[in-house]
């Protein structure tokens, strides 16, 4: 293999192998492009080593089978194996199994001869429109994004073996007909396989744009790997301990850094100690990186996060960097603006703009207060969350290299490469063309990596040391230097007339500010429900100014406003007498106008509604014993529609356990890969109901929590038991990374009401404050 | 100074510094990649190995304390039958997302069955909540552990 190849990686072969540029280009074959080209799998699959450190993981028992490229996107080699390109970042979401289900489903593959590629960054060939557009990780929009893109892909490279095929054999295209991965001309008895067809296949002209509009798709009555559930593609090699990760990466010469970031963000170093650090044996260099950019908020705004100043350590190896930084660096910081921040401080700035009007109007409809005055009730209540980490388990890093001829070569677990592309080739002062970025598998996504801060380091220490780096953060830099999801206050109010209908009801939301505009991810719809659905309502906001950076964590804005509105709902349907599931299914069937933004359809969250209520035996909860309580919710949100029941138990002691969650979920008419979904929507409901145990707490404008042990991750012994249903309705099927999670920690919420007659309206919860007797 | 540790049945001979933990030794100088790093202060189980046979942290094990413990990692966990059943199950149950904890839950599985062939629910909380898992695949961690100890797969906590 090639010197300059890392070991550990999957991914290596569309960099490192010569490669036509024009098959490459899907779209942009001309007549001049023919010839398919042989590519060696074996160059760049086999983790063996050329610098001495080579122990990892299995070869392959013998060399794969070349490949023919019929397009960027699929492979066949003569022996028939099928290797298709995953074009999007893997976070767990599933993507690298799930993307190439569709491209093979049209393909009409044999899956058991497929094999999975992680692709490179590379916007002319895996981030065209005609591939369902950029390649990033983000707002669960794989799904929508690619699900008729990547069939058609499939389908225009069946078309080009078909058409191989009628070459061959002197016959019309339009005789022939696939089974999997194999074409068949009924008329005369003849078969070829794909793999017999690959050469011929690969010397033709690659699909163009008409052929991809016009394809003809499957019946997506005779889908036969749609739908069937497909295990995820690098599983065995998960459990065998293989090396994949960003952490995992090595590159030949590798140095090791960390880097010492100013806990009050946009902190300016004044001076270090770097003699005494260099002096330390086993390190190699150490010395100041300048932010990059004059205007901090930008650079701390959620997936913009850019360079800021800081002191790198480099080193032989990370522990001997890690505790250079621990015991001898010493670091004098100017901290800035922001160093009075505090938790306590926007509690009590919240509380106090409360009191006032909004600043601002979101949106308002109808007579408020004709309707207040009118009311036979009125229900008044402040709903408040705080600020969240991501916590991936991985912690942030990246593997950068400045190369001899002046490129530069990335290992990065972003979530979004292209604007990560444009970063650090402005930290490196290069064209964006100089910068090559693999896609490595990450050890959790949930928003955070859509921000490239850490690939803006790794180029800046790679670049002053001069050595190949790994730079990798330590939990503690993890939890410090996130981009938050925003904390958010909700004020509400509504009015109920004497049969119990909601008449109107109002919001002061309180947010954080950057600039004069919310900040990252501390939005609020104007059109958040029950806004349409009632006669009156009125949504205002008003804004603090802060200086921690923010940015969207897994369902951004939804995984908050969901809490504070479907607990509002529950209040007010207690209020009113009424069955809370009943009351919320009454008020969906009251829209009072067309469809509601972002296209959401009350029948189509009524039918989930109803639907969580029968599974989950809702109508006997009655006969619960005491402390035992059951809670339901539900969002719209990532175009899904979602609604969950949660049965709790609360202990005398306030103690208390989620013991089963029900799910019913509507993503369209097909759930492309039912373990994989599953398993999405089962994590995303534990996951939100360990987001109520968890807060970010902000004192002298920096985070005061450090590790797990004070920013608890949910465990087994906490996790409920989860019980997935798709609800299959006549939409295009959506995205399931994030729509699963908002309604969890409200079902939980209002089912410890249910439970203890405790109205949980802050998060997180404290377990004292549910004793009862 | 010098260490000779026993890792997956080689012995093995590094210049480190005693108090660098086993984790960065198993990582960066034996390039045994499988065990992660998570937190560095043993607080959720990504750096699981076996000391022994008996589950241990790595990240917070120095290597002057491995003396002459007979350590075995993810990679040659598979070489006992109860490992080699409990990958089997992980695949079988279809556990990881982002995969990253999972090679310390399928190490403290393995301890775990290899003590306790017919857990409980209980027994699996207790051996188990010392491993985190960020993308909660917990259900399916449960179900994995059952299905390796060929026990039915229901979760019995509620009863």
């Amino acid at each position: 293999m090639p010197l300059d190849t890392p070991f550990g990686a999957d991914n290596g072969a569309p960099a490192t192998a010569p490669v036509d540029a024009s098959r490459r280009t899907f779209l942009k074959i001309g007549a001049a492009a023919g010839g398919g080209l042989m590519l060696s799998l074996a160059a760049c699959a086999t983790p063996t080593d050329t610098d001495g450190a080579a122990t990892l993981a299995t070869a392959p028992a013998a060399p794969p089978a070349p490949l023919e490229e019929i397009n960027a996107f699929v492979a066949i080699s003569p022996t028939g194996k099928i290797r298709i390109m995953a074009k999007n970042p893997e976070i767990g979401q599933g993507v690298k199994t799930m993307l190439p289900m569709l491209i093979a489903e049209e393909l009409d593959a044999d899956w058991s001869a497929v094999d999975i590629e992680q692709a490179m960054a590379d916007a002319a060939l895996y981030g065209t429109a005609a591939s369902g557009g950029m390649q990033f990780a983000g707002g669960s929009r794989a799904t929508p994004s690619t699900w008729l893109p990547l069939r058609r892909l499939g389908a225009a490279t069946r078309q080009v073996l078909l058409q191989a095929a009628a070459q061959t054999w002197g016959v019309p295209v339009g005789e022939l007909t696939t089974g999997p991965s194999v074409v068949i001309h009924a008329a005369s008895n003849r078969r070829a396989t794909y793999g017999e067809l690959a050469t011929a296949a690969a010397a033709l002209p690659a699909p163009d744009d008409e052929m991809m509009k016009t394809v003809a798709l499957k019946d997506e009555a005779s889908f036969r790997i749609i739908g069937k559930s497909v295990k995820q593609w690098d599983t065995p090699r998960i459990v065998r301990g293989e090396p994949m990760f960003g952490i995992d990466m090595v590159v030949p010469g590798m140095k090791y850094a960390v880097f010492e970031q100013c806990g009050v963000w946009g902190g300016k170093v004044v001076s270090a100690n770097l003699d005494e650090v260099k002096a330390v044996p086993g390190v190699v260099d150490a010395f100041i990186v300048r932010q990059v950019g004059d205007d901090l908020a930008p650079l701390i705004d959620g997936t913009n996060l850019g360079l800021l100043d800081g002191v790198a350590i480099v080193a032989d190896d990370w522990w001997t960097a890690k505790t250079a930084r621990e015991k001898v660096l010493k670091v004098v910081w100017d901290e800035g603006a922001s160093r009075t921040d505090s938790s306590a401080g926007f509690d009590a700035k919240a509380a106090e703009l409360a009191k006032g009007a909004p600043q601002s109007v979101l949106n308002e409809k109808g007579d408020v207060a004709a309707a207040m005055k009118a009311a036979a009730k009125t229900v008044e209540a402040s709903y408040s969350y705080p600020f969240l980490p991501h916590a991936t388990l991985e912690p942030q890093n990246c593997t950068a290299r400045i190369n001899a001829d002046g490129t530069a070569e990335f290992w990065s677990t972003t979530q979004l490469p292209e604007p990560g592309r444009g970063l650090v080739a402005k930290v490196l002062g290069v064209e964006q063309s100089a910068i090559k970025i693999h896609m490595i598998r990450a050890g959790g996504g949930f928003g955070r990596r859509l921000a490239n801060d850490y690939m803006a380091q790794a180029a800046a220490i790679a670049k002053h040391s001069g050595h190949p780096v790994k730079l990798l953060w330590t939990r503690e830099d993890d939890m410090r230097h996130d981009h938050y999801r925003p904390g958010g206050y909700h004020n509400f109010k509504a009015a109920l007339d004497k049969a119990g209908a909601m008449t109107a009801m109002t919001n002061h939301f309180v947010t954080f500010k950057r600039g004069t505009r919310p900040a990252n991810s501390a939005q609020l719809s104007p059109a958040e429900f029950p806004a349409g659905f009632i006669p009156a309502h009125s949504y205002g906001m008003s804004m603090i100014e802060f200086g921690v950076p923010t940015g969207p964590l897994r369902a951004p804005e939804s995984n908050g406003v969901c809490f504070a509105y479907q607990s509002f709902l529950d209040e007010v349907a207690h209020a009113a007498g009424k069955d809370p599931l009943a009351f919320r299914l009454e008020l969906l069937s009251a829209q009072t106008e067309g469809p509601a933004a972002g296209g959401f359809s009350a029948q189509r969250m009524y039918d989930v509604v109803k639907l969580v209520g029968e599974r989950s035996g809702w109508a006997n909860r009655t006969s619960l014993p005491k402390g035992t309580g059951m809670g339901v919710a539900f969002y719209y949100s990532h175009l899904g529609y979602f609604a969950h029941v949660a049965k709790v138990k609360v202990e005398p002691s306030g103690q208390w356990r989620v013991q089963k969650v029900w799910v019913v979920g509507d993503i369209g008419k097909h759930v492309i890969n039912p373990t994989g979904a599953a398993n999405q929507a089962e994590g995303s409901v534990i996951d939100g109901v360990g987001e109520m145990l968890q807060t970010i707490t902000i004192e002298n404008g920096r985070t005061k929590q450090a590790n797990f042990f004070d920013m608890p991750l949910i465990r087994i012994n906490q996790a409920p038991d989860v019980d997935v249903h798709f609800h299959i309705t006549d939409n295009a099927p959506t995205g399931l990374g994030e729509p699963a999670l908002p309604p969890a920690p409200p079902a939980v919420t209002n089912a410890i009401f249910a439970a203890t007659g405790k109205r949980i309206r802050q998060l997180p919860v404290v377990t004292s404050s549910l004793r009862w007797t | 100074m010098a260490f000779t540790i026993n890792v997956n049945g080689k012995t093995q001979t590094v210049d480190v510094p005693g108090d660098m933990p086993l984790l960065w030794v198993l990582r960066d100088k034996l390039e045994l990649k499988g065990t992660k790093f998570g937190c560095g202060v043993a607080s959720c189980g990504a750096c699981t190995v076996h000391i022994d046979g008996a589950p241990a942290r790595s990240c917070v094990t120095p290597i002057s304390s491995v003396g002459a413990g007979v350590v075995t990692t993810i990679e040659a966990v598979g070489d006992s039958p109860t490992g080699r059943a409990v990958q089997a199950a992980w695949v079988e149950v279809d556990v990881p997302q982002c995969g990253y904890c999972q090679a310390g839950q399928v190490m403290a599985a393995t301890a775990l069955l290899s003590t306790t062939p017919k857990p409980t629910d209980r027994q699996i909380d207790d051996a188990m909540a010392g491993n985190a898992c960020r993308c909660a695949t917990y259900v399916r961690i449960r179900k994995a552990i059952k299905t390796a100890a060929g026990l039915p797969t229901a979760d019995t906590r509620e009863a």
